[in-house]
């Protein structure tokens, strides 16, 4: 699978000639410099990645042109600083300690190439530039996919904090609230449904009221997913009533148009309590025998 | 949506299936769930996409004809989905637009169900002519 | 031939769908509940999908259906045990079962129909 191809630089010959030489100095950039994580990187470990590294990096500028990183023969040196990334990211690196896996590279590679190509300063500028400018791409690759794995943490943490924020509450016997606090956006929305319709199988709860007071906005797409959460509880076999409208949120929805069917509105939790409990057959008295 | 990134590159081939019987839908269900489940699809997720599969495939066997299903395990990164292509050379759709409007009642509209798989996929492509077949492609991203 | 069976419980029947619906299936079935429905003079009828864990447009128009002819013969259909992501799903896909009734369990659904039933009568 290896061509042997020409290669248009001197760099995969070289990388295989000097392979020793420039692992070690190469090691010796990476745990010399300020900015090496000793704490959270074993020096055995990071042998190991900067052997595999330069292997990838051979085979790679040896089929291929060093001045495009996006064809198929680079997914292999692209791949080994995806999985790096990923895992440096989430031991806790920051994106430049990441990045100066690949940037304390160029060093010994100037280096060797100063060595090797002495009688000859134009193509040594050439191979130096096109390094370097190599180099300079793969670091920006590895600091993307960086980025991308923060985001994907930062991500799972979001639905984590909504999970938690979306508490639903077995208010009595075949009651449930949702008392919602924050923007209802769809990802909200698919927790907050997800949530509701669980407890409504586990509890046998035939009403659910849902709070809004807590809700800053209530715009056309607010009452979309309002309504969707409503439908739902219905398929479930239970009745929604939403609480905690506000004056101002009654005039949105008038003047939005929104047609909100069927569904029993409440100013306030409490009345939708009222409601719920005499809709589930319970009646309130006072103590001293007042009719509650 | 359109992911960010490097281009898509589908780990392995697809799988294609046939969608000219009721037993072919089923097949498609199960296989897919199947997929789903292994990519690691919420329960939600995995039904949302089974769902919007039977729809299309439904409609390959009712509308198209008959036709098959093409299902591509989706990889970039970290991210990873299934992208399915429902392909039949029945007689098209004039107006995309109207059939992609909802209309489940007995009676009113085509009742395609192309509106409602669309709204359950992240990412949704129709092609038909009248004449020269249909072609849909969804896809769902974990 | 494949057929499902259609339970009487009192003055209802129950239906459990268990099997992945085909076509012939769905349609022998609305054959043999309304002749049973009459046979049984039935005021009501429990269909149990909480086996289903998918259910789409064709389920959906199958479930109208029954509850539609079980109206003109003057009997009340409830959906009991639908799944949470069926739930969610069906929301989505925007298939609105518009005069089906629901109920989270057969029980659930048995009260609803008595509940119906009483209300007729008073």
């Amino acid at each position: 699978m290896l061509r042997e191809a020409p290669a248009t630089t001197r760099i995969p010959a070289l990388l295989k000639s000097n392979e020793k030489e420039i692992l070690q100095d190469w090691l010796k950039e990476q745990t010399g410099s300020a900015s090496f994580r000793a704490d959270l990187l074993k020096e055995k470990d990071l042998r190991e990645e900067s052997h595999t590294f330069l292997g990838a990096l051979q085979t790679a500028t040896q089929g291929n042109s060093i001045d495009d990183v996006a064809g198929e023969g680079w997914s292999g040196v692209k791949d080994f600083l995806s999985d790096l990334s990923r895992s440096r990211a989430q031991a806790g690196f920051t994106p430049s300690e990441t990045a100066t896996f690949v940037f304390s590279l160029k060093q010994p590679l100037f280096s060797m190439l100063r060595r090797e190509m002495k009688g000859d300063a134009e193509g040594l500028v050439k191979e130096m530039l096109g390094t370097s400018v190599l180099l300079d791409k793969l670091g920006l690759f590895t600091t993307e996919a960086y980025q991308a794995t923060r985001e994907d943490v930062i991500s799972r943490q979001k639905d984590e904090l909504l999970e938690l924020s979306t508490p639903v509450v077995e208010l009595w016997d075949d009651v449930l609230a949702v008392p919602l606090v924050g923007t209802l956006d769809s990802a909200r929305t698919q927790i907050v449904m997800e949530t509701l319709l669980e407890k409504i199988v586990s509890t046998g709860a035939s009403i659910a009221i849902i709070d809004i007071t807590g809700v800053p906005t209530v715009d056309t797409l607010v009452a979309q997913h309002l309504l969707k959460t409503v439908a739902a509880t219905r398929l479930m076999g239970a009745d929604c009533i939403i609480s905690g409208i506000r004056p101002q949120i009654a005039q949105t929805i008038v003047h939005l148009g929104v047609n909100l069917g069927e569904v029993i509105t409440k100013a306030t939790l409490a009345d939708a309590f009222r409601v719920a409990l005499q809709r589930t057959g319970w009646r309130i008295e006072k103590k001293d025998g007042e009719r509650g | 949506m359109i992911p960010r990134g490097a281009a898509q590159r589908p780990v392995a081939g697809g799988v294609k299936l046939p969608s000219r019987t009721p037993e072919d839908i089923v097949r498609i269900r199960q296989l897919l769930r199947e997929q789903a489940k292994a990519i690691g699809f919420s329960l939600v997720d995995q039904t949302k996409i089974v769902t919007a599969a039977s729809e299309l495939a439904r409609n390959t066997m009712v509308y198209g004809g008959g036709g098959e299903v093409e299902i591509q395990f989706l990889s970039e990164g970290m991210r990873k989905g299934l992208r399915l292509t429902f392909i039949d050379q029945g007689p098209g759709i004039a107006d995309v637009e109207l059939a992609m409007k909802d209309g489940f009642t007995t009676g009113g509209g085509l009742g395609l169900g192309l509106g409602g798989a669309k709204r359950l996929c992240n990412e949704f492509s129709i092609d038909s002519r009248p004449g020269s077949g249909t072609r849909v492609t969804i896809a769902r991203w974990k | 031939m494949e057929r499902i069976p259609i339970l009487k419980m009192g003055p209802f029947l129950l239906v459990t769908i268990q099997v992945d619906m085909h076509d012939q299936l769905a349609l022998t079935l609305q054959d043999d509940l309304t002749a049973k429905i009459s046979k049984e003079r039935s005021r009501g009828v429990l269909i149990d999908i909480s086996a289903l864990d998918v259910v789409d447009s064709f389920i959906g128009r199958m479930i109208a259906n029954i509850s539609a002819m079980a109206r003109v013969l003057d009997a009340q259909t409830v959906v009991v045990g639908m799944q949470p992501s069926v739930a969610i799903t069906l929301v989505e896909l925007g298939l609105p079962l518009e005069g089906v009734h629901t109920a989270l369990n057969v029980e659930k659904g048995m009260a609803l129909l008595h509940r119906r039933l009483d209300e007729v009568r008073a």
